[in-house]
């Protein structure tokens, strides 16, 4: 558990960055895995205040606010509506109701975790990051920076043209990942956008990609070992699961 | 910091420290039905009800718990009597110790889902963990529990 000697709920996004700017304090998300570890933080930010825990839709694009919980994202109607089963697939194997209804979609991401089911998600569907300061820009290309202090608002999506299917491996059902896969096409292209995560490296998005040229990008990717699998083996699921989500998507463009 | 919490229905003011979890508030008030069973955000047994939903109370400060409405298992008494009924029934439970969190995120799971398929029960529970049983024992129960409140309700 980390120690904190200060709580500061923001009034504005300004302020929150400006908080973060020194190095001894954290912003807030739903505290989940921050507690996991023994950081001694000066100031505790909470964004809870700044109206960030919203789903919705602007012409077409969809705007998740950082504070969003990964429970939201599974019971949105709204993202059903744009995108059927693909959030709650996401979502519904990260530990449980209660975890989920505490972790938020802005820790998640700023977090880069290897592991993470939501990176493979968005990355797929061309998601873009809007930060305080940074402005906005894609989710891949966050996913590449150092870290910095900046301070991510909100997740932007297509809300439309789009169709995408996620799929996860896990020894167990409520484990993280052994590997993830997400596979995500514009309506109207022969090509797919496939992001592979839990390499357990963090997730990457491979675009343009064919159902002849699949397998040969799948295993151009770098895949490593941990206690929950080997290296072999990761490599042997991610044309497996990713196969799956083909057929899966195939069937909803009919 | 000075935090108030309608606890159980009844409104309280306290002096907190900013990295204060809910948990070791709600202890702090005498709930001691909420315990930390993993201390890795995993098992569900510190489950108490954040303004009706079911949150990892290990997971929360109490800090975010101001001005909102906490319930834990004391404040469910008559409910909770009910559903550990039908729990004893099935011979579900050995030890107990992951009562209190379950029973929270039953009372929970009905709230939130009208009817729920069997599948829709797992998942819901797949966030409490048991060490001692199959789940199997408990799965009986809830539906035989969920089935007496729906006839109940008609």
């Amino acid at each position: 558990m980390f120690t904190a000697q200060n709580y500061v709920r923001v009034q504005s996004l300004e302020e929150a960055w400006s908080l973060n700017q020194k190095k001894s304090n954290r912003i807030l998300g739903g505290g989940c895995w921050l507690r996991l570890g023994r950081q001694r933080i000066g100031t505790l930010i909470d964004l809870s205040d700044l109206g960030l825990g919203t789903i919705r839709r602007e012409g077409d694009t969809l705007l998740l606010g950082a504070m969003v919980t990964l429970r939201q994202l599974e019971t949105s109607a709204l993202l059903q509506e744009c995108y059927g089963s693909f959030f709650p697939r996401m979502v519904e194997s990260i530990v449980g109701v209660q975890f989920r209804n505490c972790a938020t979609l802005g820790g998640s991401v700023a977090g880069r975790f290897g592991f993470s089911d939501l990176l493979t998600g968005l990355l797929a569907v061309d998601s873009q990051v809007c930060l305080v300061k940074g402005g906005v820009m894609p989710l891949a290309r966050y996913l590449s920076l150092p870290p910095s202090r900046d301070v991510v608002a909100e997740i932007r999506l297509p809300a439309s043209g789009w169709k995408a299917s996620y799929q996860s491996f896990r020894n167990t059902h409520t484990d993280l990942p052994v590997l993830t896969c997400a596979v995500a096409r514009k309506d109207g292209e022969a090509a797919f956008q496939v992001s592979v995560g839990a390499r357990p490296a963090r997730a990457v998005l491979l675009t343009d990609v064919t159902r002849e040229t699949l397998a040969c990008r799948l295993d151009q990717l770098s895949y490593g070992s941990n206690m929950r699998a080997g290296e072999a083996y990761r490599r042997h699921l991610a044309p497996v699961l990713a196969a799956r989500a083909i057929e899966e998507l195939e069937v909803k463009q009919g | 910091m000075t935090i108030t919490v309608t606890l159980n229905g009844q409104k309280r003011t306290s002096e907190v420290a900013p990295d204060l979890t809910l948990y070791e508030y709600l202890r702090r008030e005498g709930c001691f039905s909420v315990k930390c069973g993993c201390e890795t955000s995993n098992c569900g047994l510190c489950t108490v009800h954040l303004d009706g939903k079911p949150v990892l109370s290990c997971s929360v400060l109490a800090v975010r718990a101001d001005g909102r409405q906490v319930t834990t298992l004391e404040g469910l008494r008559p409910q909770a009597e009910e559903l550990g009924g039908y729990l004893a029934d099935e011979g579900a439970e050995q030890c107990g110790f992951c009562s209190p969190g379950f029973l929270m995120n039953v009372l929970a799971m009905e709230q939130e889902l009208a009817d729920p398929t069997e599948k829709e029960i797992q998942r819901y529970l797949a966030g409490n963990l048991c060490r001692c049983s199959g789940y199997q024992g408990q799965l009986r129960a809830v539906r035989r529990y969920l089935a007496a409140r729906k006839e109940g309700r008609q």
